[in-house]
């Protein structure tokens, strides 16, 4: 039996459908069987909250009188891309303050956005015939411009190494503070519950999936950058290490500073904590099965984040959830990175907003690339 | 009985007694080593809780001064502002005590303020700046409230 897009829609209208979470599913799978399952579920949500440094926001502050051609930008004393149109930029999420350095930068004005603040806009210009002024100080704020739209370059790494340090001395990085000697093993995925893990050969999730983004309604754009589907996968469909990435975009005025945050890695800078929830259909038994899977048999390996040691370690999600691992025969601690209390609200939310009639699924206008080929930049002289 | 927290600063050339052995042998002091780091020839630095007599531990500590060692009561401590926490767990991957650790089933973080070390190495990991000491500034607030 298999359903179509369009009848699982009629029913979320008709508030007939049912939806559960990918953690909720597993349980139903267990009890009630594939077969029964697949023909009693209709939609199940997903969700993970996790640092997704490639993120930004594009915004449109309006013209002023006499207007500017604005060349440089800060917000906050934060630099903007200002390389666009007249009054268009993009403020990229890791961008550090000119005056504050690493404690405060593109992720806390994007959050700082959300939250409704006034941020004070600074913009130089060397002056055109149709563009004369070349200075602007002023405060803007997400209602008095005029578009004001997140748009992620990658988010929702499909999968992603564990990490952690075979050197003597402490390092820090992306994947947290990694302590010596192989002292612990940090990880990041809202695993069982992650979108793309839900839907490991991007059967439903494609080019113009509506999505929970931030606390509003987002969708993906593209593929995201690195997209690396040819992945070596286990034979779920899982891939073992970073594989599919999403593009997305969605409306900064209806996202909530619940759902996007920003953070600072110590030592290596900031990043912006992205909410990602998307609905996957369940068009048969087969799509059943993807979404059923569980952390035992979701892999993924753990890297040497000093590159020293050429590590090989696969361990599944189940094992770094319990709190420990074994590598090179001891024991060390895993914290996870991602975090799984939020994904789960996401996943709650999504389903609601189903429940409530308020979100109907989309077909994905195209394919998100199922085989691409990823570069290494060459040295070339 | 009285418990109380402290660190003891050892100058570079070290002490002549052995300072744990007089604490329990002549005041009759429990004590429990949370944080250990002293070697030859650098100032050292040692954190414990002591529990005895009250007379008997203000005693300790006259006589640990007397030794040339500096000692300082633990007054302030973390403290964890739960409203803005996102429960990520980066937090947990430095704790050497488990005073902040994950709940296995909600996936919230806990925190025992009892097994605390002060080492405040959560402070500086936690990406969203929502660990402290009481008494300082606990997160970066907005730019233009300040």
């Amino acid at each position: 039996m298999s359903k179509t897009i369009h009848e699982i829609n009629e029913k979320i209208k008709a508030g007939k459908a049912i939806v559960v979470t990918a953690e909720e599913v597993i349980g139903m799978v267990e009890e009630n069987g594939y077969k029964k399952t697949a023909e009693t579920v209709d939609v199940v949500t997903t969700g993970t909250f996790g640092p997704m440094c490639s993120s930004g926001v594009f915004v449109n502050f309006g013209h002023s009188n006499p207007p500017i051609r604005m060349a440089k930008v800060t917000l906050n004393d934060v630099p903007a891309f200002a390389g666009l149109a007249a009054v268009d930029a993009y403020v990229g999420a890791t961008e550090m303050s000119l005056k504050r350095g690493m404690e405060y930068g593109g992720a806390h004005v994007i959050e700082d956005f959300i939250a409704g603040k006034d941020i004070a806009l600074h913009a130089e210009s060397y002056g055109t015939d149709c563009y004369p002024r070349k200075e602007i100080d002023t405060y803007v704020n997400k209602d008095n411009v005029n578009q004001i739209y997140m748009f992620n370059p990658r988010n929702c790494y499909q999968n992603y190494a564990a990490a952690t340090n075979s050197t003597g001395k402490t390092i820090y990085t992306y994947m947290g503070t990694l302590l010596p000697h192989y002292g612990n093993v940090t990880y990041s995925t809202a695993g069982e519950l992650s979108p793309l893990l839900n839907d490991p050969e991007y059967r439903t999730v494609g080019l113009g999936t509506r999505i929970f983004l931030g606390g509003g309604v987002g969708y993906v754009a593209w593929e995201g950058t690195q997209h690396n589907p040819d992945r070596e996968r286990t034979e779920n469909g899982i891939p073992t290490l970073g594989a599919g990435t999403l593009a997305l975009i969605g409306d900064l005025r209806g996202m909530s500073t619940e759902f996007i945050r920003a953070g600072v890695f110590q030592k290596y800078g900031i990043t912006l904590y992205v909410g990602v929830g998307i609905p996957i259909p369940i068009l048969d038994e087969e799509m059943l099965a993807k979404v059923a899977v569980k952390n035992k048999d979701i892999y993924t390996h753990i890297v040497d984040k000093s590159g020293k040691v050429d590590l090989d370690v696969l361990v599944n999600y189940e094992q770094l959830r319990s709190g420990q691992v074994e590598l090179n025969g001891k024991k060390v601690s895993t914290a996870p990175l991602t975090s799984l209390i939020k994904s789960r609200i996401i996943a709650d939310k999504l389903k609601s907003w189903i429940l409530a009639k308020d979100f109907l699924l989309t077909e994905k206008v195209s394919d998100l690339p199922v085989h691409n080929k990823v570069n290494t930049l060459d040295i070339r002289g | 009985m009285k418990k109380i927290k402290v660190t003891f600063e050892f100058p570079p050339n070290g002490i002549k007694q052995p300072l744990t052995y007089h604490l329990i042998k002549d005041f009759d002091l429990m004590l429990n080593i949370l944080n250990a780091d002293v070697s030859l020839n650098r100032t050292g630095r040692l954190v414990m809780d002591l529990q005895g007599e009250e007379e008997k531990l203000e005693a300790a500590l006259k006589w640990v001064e007397e030794q040339g060692i500096a000692f300082k009561l633990f007054e302030k401590e973390v403290i964890w502002n739960e409203e803005k926490c996102i429960h990520c767990g980066a937090c947990t991957a430095v704790c050497p005590s488990g005073a902040l650790s994950m709940d296995d089933k909600t996936w919230n973080l806990k925190f025992d303020q009892e097994k605390c070390l002060i080492c405040e190495l959560c402070i500086k990991t936690c990406p969203l700046g929502v660990m402290g000491l009481n008494g300082d500034s606990l997160f970066i607030d907005s730019y233009r409230s300040e």
